[in-house]
């Protein structure tokens, strides 16, 4: 990529036959800025271009196809891939568990995250020891985290049922119960609401003093603060832990499939933890329905785009941003 | 590009290729195989690099060291290396893509059919000859997994089988016999279990029989004279009321715990590869087990009381369902003739009896109950079993007895195209069923369906 100096005798030296040139434009301060921030990024753009924009679209492909990683030949079959998953049973269960989790986690992890944060932020020095241990179920590795939940939610002898029956509870078969296989892995996935709680953390740091001081003078109580200055003032923060654990929810994997569908190949659980990505996953590696896997990438890409679409469209009105319009 | 370019590229990859293929000439003699690896007539070269997927190699394991250093020691310039995990599909599939095959692939035999019916694995035509393999010593059971239409795709290693492990003081407890229960009756199944099954109020303290579901489902199967797949693998034959019968008496074993999730859960607690396992602790009366889970008992707690009996047909016909790994090479394997003498090696009768040997000795310097190898050769089984001297484990020798006897009437699931897909089927099916979702003759249909159209879309 060649870069026009901004040497304006260099810009303005006639051409090669002596005639008169054009007039060449010169670039502003901000067009030079622009392009050197282009080729500064361009490292991290032609990687996004070859390892994802690039599969992306091979995918795109794959999903009119009949593609089987085994086989040689691979035939176009146009849509019939997006309308086997409308006939699909378990692309419904699986969405619909996926939707199920998503809906009870996302909220959840912004509360607690948010109610972890307040109580961060006023715990002074001592912050620094418990951000810290709530932040490391994050770092730690997924499967350790499936492996150590299998204990912890045992339905007999679990930590988490023993709770509930020291206070009088009958604690459900999170493992083994349809009916709380979900609410157990929600349970387990809001254990690692440290990276949220940090974000929320760092906004309420930024919140300032002097806009709760003129509360106080106008009389707000504790709970009025936190609605009309606090929510707005960290509304940034919460939008995007919204849009990174919707993304995050609707893409579970890990942890369950190690709980349930990993070592445990009995897959006990049946379809109550069979999420979306799982289902995807088995086509793809263990079925080898490639194409049909890549269909079924699409569709959860769209999924997740409208979602976000309308998270970012209805932000409009409860996002608040300094300095914005 | 110009001519002179084009000039340029071509001498250029000539020149590689003559250096790829000269690569080889660096290395020693090539040493003609067969011998002790098989007994071949032909000598070919065995030499080269050799990379072996799926087998996860730890040299802490004495029978797998074994065999691997006799190979190594008969072929000194072949230079084996293996990959870090067990068989996954996830990598296998992305060597194959990349054009970079391992030269030989140990997998399960449940599920090499999908990989033989795509055209993965090479025929071993060529490799039985070269290296003269008996065919004849492995068992029927397990050469039938990677036999299609009467070629072989690979050698079967290990022969596992499953029986009944009983303990003996669960039994007497209950004022029942370990040795003379009929276990081809299931109504007599059912009232043991009931009688063995040991509650404290709402508490579980003991699960009578563990029907081993959903896993063992073609077991209870076969048990009931129906067999779940054809024997040529293409047609499921799941909706078979003989299948839908052994999924509800198995599934109504669970009954007496208090059902499914009491189970489950209690299950989930057991200490299963250690010292407060579910024998040695009474958590459990009895249950269908693969046979290598002796091993565990007799490692972690060799004292435990306990009766080995075979499974047996409704007709009171001692069988097992066998199955286990199988040694192959893909068909775009860039050494085939050596990684044909590596697998033949890895199976042949020679090596297994001389690994049982070590570990024979090793068990023998640690006082420990050795109870064998359970290979799918039976040459070699012959020989292994015959010294085992298990005297002063009087348990495990019975054990070791019935196994050795059962496994002759050895059934396995047979290779199928869309081997993965089939086995999910018939595991939702009992999911469903066991989670109350459903009665076993309608979800099995379903099954049936989902399974057929699997094998069918595959076998095209």
């Amino acid at each position: 990529m060649a870069i026009r100096s901004s040497d304006p005798q260099q810009q303005t030296s006639g051409g090669q036959d002596g005639g008169p040139r054009a007039p060449q434009r010169r670039l502003t301060g901000s067009q030079r800025e622009t392009l050197w921030a282009v080729v500064f990024l361009s490292p991290w753009i032609i990687g996004f271009l070859i390892f994802m924009a690039g599969p992306m679209l091979w995918s795109l492909w794959l999903s009119f196809t009949d593609y089987d990683p085994l086989v040689p030949n691979t035939n176009f079959i146009g849509i019939e891939n997006y309308q086997e998953m409308v006939s699909d049973p378990n692309v419904r269960i699986s969405l619909w568990n996926t939707v199920f989790f998503t809906i009870f986690n996302v909220p959840g992890t912004i509360i607690i995250g948010l109610v972890l944060a307040l109580l961060l932020d006023r715990i002074g020095r001592a912050a620094g020891f418990f951000r810290t241990a709530f932040y490391l179920p994050n770092i730690t590795p997924a499967v350790a985290v499936g492996a150590l939940f299998l204990l912890l939610l045992n339905g007999r002898d679990g930590i988490l049922n023993q709770v509930l029956r020291s206070v009088g509870l009958p604690g459900p078969s999170w493992l083994n119960d349809p009916a709380w296989i979900k609410p157990g892995i929600i349970l387990m996935m809001l254990w690692s609401v440290g990276s949220t709680v940090i974000i929320y953390f760092a906004a309420l740091r930024n919140v300032p003093q002097v806009l709760y001081e003129a509360a106080r003078v106008d009389g707000a109580n504790a709970w009025q603060q936190f609605r009309s200055v606090t929510v707005p003032m960290i509304s940034g923060a919460i939008f995007f832990t919204l849009i990174i654990n919707t993304i995050a929810s609707l893409q579970l994997f890990t942890e369950v499939y190690a709980m349930f569908f990993g070592s445990q190949q009995s897959g006990a659980a049946g379809e109550a933890a069979l999420f979306y990505v799982i289902y995807l996953f088995r086509n793809a590696f263990e079925f080898f329905n490639m194409g049909y896997a890549s269909a079924m990438a699409w569709l959860l890409f769209a999924v997740i785009g409208v979602i976000t679409f309308v998270q970012v469209k209805t932000s409009k009105r409860w996002v608040y941003y300094e300095g914005g319009e | 590009m110009s001519p002179r370019h084009k000039l340029l590229v071509a001498l250029l990859t000539a020149a590689l290729l003559l250096a790829a293929c000269g690569g080889g000439e660096e290395e020693a003699a090539p040493q003609a195989s067969g011998g002790a690896s098989g007994g071949s007539e032909s000598a070919v070269e065995v030499s080269g690099p050799l990379f072996a997927f799926g087998f996860g190699y730890q040299s802490g394991d004495e029978i797998a060291k074994v065999r691997i250093d006799r190979f190594r020691e008969e072929f000194p310039d072949a230079r084996v290396t293996f990959s870090e995990s067990g068989f996954e599909e996830q990598p296998f599939l992305s060597a194959l893509a990349s054009g970079e095959p391992p030269d030989m692939v140990n997998m399960s035999r449940n599920t090499i059919g999908t990989f033989i019916a795509r055209g993965v694995l090479a025929p071993l035509d060529d490799c039985i000859a070269q290296e003269g393999i008996d065919m004849g010593v492995f068992y029927e059971s397990a050469l039938a997994q990677v036999t299609v239409d009467g070629t072989v795709y690979a050698l079967p290693e290990f022969l596992n089988s499953r029986i009944w492990i009983l303990s003996n003081p669960a039994f007497e407890e209950a004022g029942l016999d370990p040795q003379n229960i009929d276990l081809s009756d299931w109504e007599a199944i059912a009232d043991a279990n009931e009688q063995l099954t040991k509650r404290n109020g709402n508490r579980l303290n003991r699960i009578g029989i563990d029907p081993k579901l959903p896993e063992f489902l073609p077991l209870w199967s076969w048990a009931n004279d129906t067999p779940m797949i054809s024997e040529d693998g293409l047609t499921s034959q799941l909706e078979a009321p003989g299948v839908a019968e052994a999924l509800e008496f198995s599934n109504s074993l669970h009954e007496p715990a208090g059902g499914r999730t009491q189970f489950l859960d209690f299950r989930d607690t057991w200490d299963f590869f250690g010292e407060k396992n579910q024998f040695a602790a009474d958590q459990l009366a009895a249950n269908p087990y693969e046979q290598w889970y002796l091993n565990v008992l007799a490692d972690v707690s060799p004292d435990v009381d306990i009766t080995v009996r075979p499974f047996e047909t409704r007709g009171g016909e001692p069988f097992t369902w066998s199955d286990g790994n199988a040694w192959a090479i893909p068909a775009e394997a860039s050494n085939p003739e050596a990684a044909c003498a590596f697998i033949a090696t890895m199976t042949n009768a020679e090596t297994w009896i001389e690994a049982a040997e070590v570990r024979t000795r090793n068990r023998n310097r640690d006082n420990e109950p050795n109870l064998g190898v359970y290979t799918a050769n039976r040459e070699a089984d012959e020989v292994i079993f015959e010294d085992l001297n298990l005297g002063e484990w009087p348990n495990f020798e019975q054990a070791v007895q019935t196994v050795l006897e059962v496994q002759e009437n050895g059934l396995s699931i047979p290779p199928s195209p869309a081997a993965a897909q089939y086995e999910e089927a018939w595991i939702s099916a009992v999911n469903e069923v066991m989670t109350g979702g459903g009665e076993p003759a309608a979800a099995l249909q379903a099954a049936d369906q989902e399974a057929q159209e699997a094998i069918d879309a595959a076998a095209r």
